[in-house]
């Protein structure tokens, strides 16, 4: 059995060489899903007759397989938030249940394109909001890591499969640290990409302005080829940018000697977890060790960002999500006898509660006599936050910060007050609220969980932050952590 | 005494081949959604791109009535709920329209009056409802979501609804001369509220004002202010208040009839659409749009009757569509008379086509066979009586004027000597009719030439039969 933990190119190797298939490969991951999914709950549906459908039409024949793509023949997991033609996609949410999409996202196009092969579609946090996939309305995640607590979210499903080992790589999409949080939580890697590298064509949207599709993989080198499958400008999606992709593996040579990398004291908060503090201090002191050169920054309107997300985004969803209305597709409640009561009955039965805190959140910042105060003013806040960050890029190359100001809760430990949720993402928002690119590393283990650093970019640079991550990820050998942690789970 | 104030809020559907923010045709008529995608209909995870023929219709319009023009502006959404809006918003511009202060000028009783445009902007069309006649169902048909529109909203510069006809007439025929729209008010490619109010005379804030809708051709318009402007009238002498509501015309009672209050307003949450980057356009693309807006109607008349001595009146039928005002202008050049030109487009030609129906597109007879026919007359090769027949032949058969006349043998006599031969005989037959012309009774003359006409089937030249006639009778 190849462990997909090892890596997409020795994968690739494998199936290029043929001591694999990609028949192997799928079976293997229909296994490990029915072996750990009845525990882990990271798929919400899994498509295997359609992905062996697919595998027979791309006439791999298995005895005569030899990948076009580093991709071809891989399995992968999508988040429900992502369309696929004729395959359910519900965002975990009630209104959606039963949906077909008619079409398919471009990043699930170019990967079909790719030859990656879709296994199943990946729990979330209902409509991608929430920070531990406990608001799905369908079931919780667990962490593969240690099962009572959260995988983190809200690509909780996504991070799950991939760390469980159940497919090589996932997608996830991120609108304030909903692919690094995860990613930080279960031990895996996780890119959100500079606002604009992907299209966002057939994601779901919860907040226009500030959602990106990412990686989700086991390793940086990793992360790099996925991205380079799904990134570049899409003439489906007027915000995605015309700039050029370069090639993201290019940088992986482990050398970061010269390199100014900032930390801003801003990121570390006063209750922050202690561990987490010392882990990624000791990631710097790894960078430093490399040859990188430690600059202090300061970033100071970024304390300010949670307050700003939590008016910017929920005003973009209470719009985005107004279309979940009953007529159309999806839930439709039975009581009602008019229209105004269809709609408002439909949507109070259809949404999940931290749906529905958003929705009112939202309606209200953008009200007339409110929108100045509310509305207008975190625009102004976001508008500062994104001068910080250039302000600190005009000094340093990359940002490294924690992803999280703690390790994964227990499941149930936050569902009862959402700010000591959001408190969470506080570390991550920043990064959406300025377009930047991210990536999540892990770097060690505080309280018996993993810990990530957070690598921030410049606009369109996702080169350089794969470049520190991977050579970060070389020197300290996350994976021996997590094989030394699988045996002693065993 | 009060004083009428109306403003107009007019919708124009641009003339583009696909929607504005996706691929589906945007043709009239078709079955109920059958010009649908998924970006169309709101499904989950699309997002619109801009189609620029859109963007570049809705400029020219602008340009066209004499707007300052944005070069970098932005979408906004309107949120409302309503089942005829897949999105529960409409891709709509709030605060930064791509135009604003521009005007139309319109003429009334030979005056020129400016009625300001407050702003022009884009925004993508609604579905169309429809409710089942037992009352259980309502259907929505989306193949309008998604069309392309501006919104053109008038100054309150409007005095009275003759005014408001006379600015539609002239918004109109503008937008079709910029080929920026067909402006069918019957398909709904034009849409007209109106708001009207009354305040005393001299009195500086406007009264409270009602909206009207539904109306469906520009005499509705029309009668529907004339309408609501004497029901004002009337609830203000009789001391009562106006309630500010949105009122339906109604065709069939040409009357006007309360549909909502305002309390039932929306608040539309307008904010900047996130899923378009923001509308700047470069000096070349503002450049090409200007180039493409032509003489514009006003510029016609006044040239018309400037460079061709043309009536007003003349002027403002033949300048009606592009097409008709080039069909003359086209014919005038030819000719040496452009009056004699005007008279037979706006009588035989705008006569034809009412009755048949058509339009000068598809006018069998072109501008230079006109201009032919007509250059017949003027060199005197025919009369103007045979010149109408001819036409006539000419719409029949197809053939030019100068075959006809060749076949048929229609060529005029101008030839005095044998014309002379002929009154002689006339004169012969007919002593009592020279009798009476003799003893002063002019109109006996008539009947002498209507004695030659005969003799020469209508061909004899009237003016040099007229002359020779009065020579041979009193020396």
């Amino acid at each position: 059995m190849l462990d997909f933990s090892q890596g997409i190119r020795k994968l690739h190797e494998a199936l290029r060489s043929g001591t694999t298939t990609p028949e192997e490969l799928l079976n293997q991951s229909i296994e490990q899903i029915e072996q750990k999914d009845g525990e882990i709950k990271a798929f919400l549906r899994v498509n295997d007759v359609t992905a062996r459908d697919r595998l027979k039409g791309n006439a791999a024949a298995s005895n005569s397989f030899s990948p076009k793509h580093l991709l071809d023949g891989i399995p992968y997991a999508l988040k429900d938030n992502m369309c696929y033609e004729g395959i359910e996609t519900t965002c975990a949410s009630k209104i959606l249940e039963g949906y077909i999409p008619p079409y398919t996202a471009t990043v699930a196009q170019k990967l079909d394109d790719a030859g990656a092969i879709l296994i199943g579609k990946a729990n979330m946090d209902e409509f991608a909001m929430g920070s531990s996939t406990e608001n799905s309305s369908y079931f919780p995640t667990k962490n593969p890591w240690q099962q009572d607590h959260v995988p983190g979210g809200s690509s909780g499903g996504s991070v799950a499969a991939v760390a469980a080992g159940m497919v090589p790589f996932a997608l996830g999409s991120d609108t304030g640290g909903s692919i690094r949080q995860p990613a930080a939580f279960c031990g895996v890697v996780g890119l959100k990409p500079t606002y604009g590298r992907v299209s966002r064509y057939g994601l779901v949207a919860f907040a226009s302005s500030l959602d990106q599709i990412g990686p989700i993989t086991n390793s940086v080198e990793d992360a790099a080829i996925v991205l380079q499958a799904i990134a570049g400008a899409d003439v489906h999606d007027a915000t995605s940018a015309h700039v050029e992709v370069p090639d993201f593996t290019a940088k992986l040579t482990g050398d970061i000697r010269g390199l100014q990398v900032g930390v801003a004291p801003e990121f570390f908060a006063d209750a922050m977890d202690e561990g987490v503090r010392q882990r990624v201090q000791e990631a710097v002191q790894v960078l430093k060790e490399l040859g990188a050169e430690i600059k202090p920054i300061s970033l100071p309107h970024i304390s300010y960002a949670i307050a700003a997300y939590y008016l910017l985004a929920p005003a973009e969803a209470s719009s985005n999500l107004a279309r979940f209305d009953g007529v159309r597709y999806g839930y439709r409640s039975q009581n009602a006898q008019n229209l105004l009561a269809m709609y408002s009955k439909t949507r109070s039965e259809g949404f999940g509660k931290e749906v529905k805190r958003r929705i009112l959140i939202g309606t209200y910042a953008l009200s007339s006599g409110y929108y100045d105060a509310y509305y207008k003013r975190a625009q102004k806040m976001r508008t500062l936050i994104r001068q910080d960050f250039e302000q600190a890029f005009s000094q340093v190359d990359v940002i490294v910060s924690p992803t999280t100001p703690a390790p994964a809760f227990l499941l149930g430990e936050k569902t009862k007050d959402p700010v000591t949720m959001y408190m969470t993402d506080m570390c991550t928002i920043p990064i959406n609220l300025a377009g930047l690119p991210a990536i999540s590393v892990p770097c060690g283990l505080s309280q018996g969980m993993p810990v990530g650093l957070q690598i921030i970019g410049k606009m369109f640079d996702e080169q350089t932050i794969l470049q520190v991550a991977d050579a970060y990820e070389k020197t300290v050998d996350f994976a021996a952590v997590r094989t030394a942690h699988s045996k002693e789970a065993k | 005494m009060y004083e009428t104030v109306i403003g107009l809020e007019v919708h124009v559907e641009l003339g583009t081949k696909t929607k504005i923010f996706c691929g589906c045709e945007t043709e009239f008529g078709a079955p109920p959604n059958t010009h649908v995608c998924p970006v169309c209909m709101g499904s989950p995870g699309v997002l619109p791109v801009l189609n620029e023929q859109a963007l570049r219709l809705g400029m020219k319009a602008a340009m066209a009535l004499h707007c300052e023009v944005r070069k970098d502006s932005k979408f906004d959404r309107k949120n409302y709920f309503y089942p005829d809006s897949p999105k529960a918003y409409q891709i709509s511009q709030y605060d930064e329209p791509i135009g604003e202060h521009g005007y139309i000028d319109i003429e009334v009783g030979g005056q020129v009056r400016r009625i300001g445009i407050t702003r022009v902007h884009l925004e993508e069309d609604a579905g169309k409802l429809s409710h089942s006649v037992f009352g259980d169902a309502s259907y929505v048909d989306f193949n309008r979501v998604g069309i392309p529109l501006i919104e053109i909203v008038s100054e309150p510069d409007i005095q009275t609804a003759e005014e408001a006809r006379l600015y539609l007439e002239e918004l109109k025929a503008i937008m079709q001369y910029c080929a920026v729209s067909e402006c069918k008010m019957e398909e709904g490619s034009l849409r007209c509220d109106a708001n009207i109010s009354l305040r005393p005379i001299g009195q500086k804030e406007l009264g409270t004002k009602t909206e009207i809708k539904n109306m469906n051709s520009f005499r509705h318009v029309e009668r529907g202010l004339l309408f609501e402007q004497e029901r004002q009238e009337a609830m203000l002498h009789r001391n009562e208040m106006i309630v500010q509501e949105t009122r339906r015309f109604d065709e069939s009672t040409m009357s006007t009839i309360s549909m909502r209050s305002k309390e039932d307003a929306h608040d539309y949450r307008y904010f900047a659409e996130p899923d378009l980057p923001r509308i700047v356009v470069s000096d070349r693309f503002l450049a090409e749009c200007l180039a493409e807006i032509p003489e514009l109607p006003a510029q016609k008349r006044a040239r018309f009757v400037q460079d061709y001595g043309l009536p007003d009146y003349d002027a403002s039928v033949l300048t009606a569509t592009r097409p008709l005002a080039e069909f003359f202008d086209e014919t005038a050049k030819r000719v040496k008379d452009p009056k004699v030109a005007s008279n037979w487009i706006m009588g035989d030609v705008l006569g034809y086509l009412k009755t048949t129906d058509a339009t000068i597109e598809t006018f069998a007879i072109s501008s230079m066979r006109l201009a032919e026919l007509i250059g017949l007359i003027e060199n005197g090769t025919i009369s103007t009586k045979i010149a109408k027949s001819v036409f006539k032949d000419m719409l029949e058969t197809g053939k030019d004027a100068k075959i006809l006349i060749e076949e048929q043998g229609l060529v005029q006599i101008s030839d005095e000597s044998a014309l002379r031969a002929i009154a002689q005989k006339v004169i012969e037959n007919n002593p009592k009719s020279v009798q009476d012309v003799v003893a002063g009774k002019d109109k006996a003359i008539g009947s002498l030439v209507g004695q030659m006409m005969k003799e020469t089937k209508g061909k004899a030249n009237p003016q040099v039969v007229n002359q020779i006639l009065k020579e041979l009778i009193t020396g």
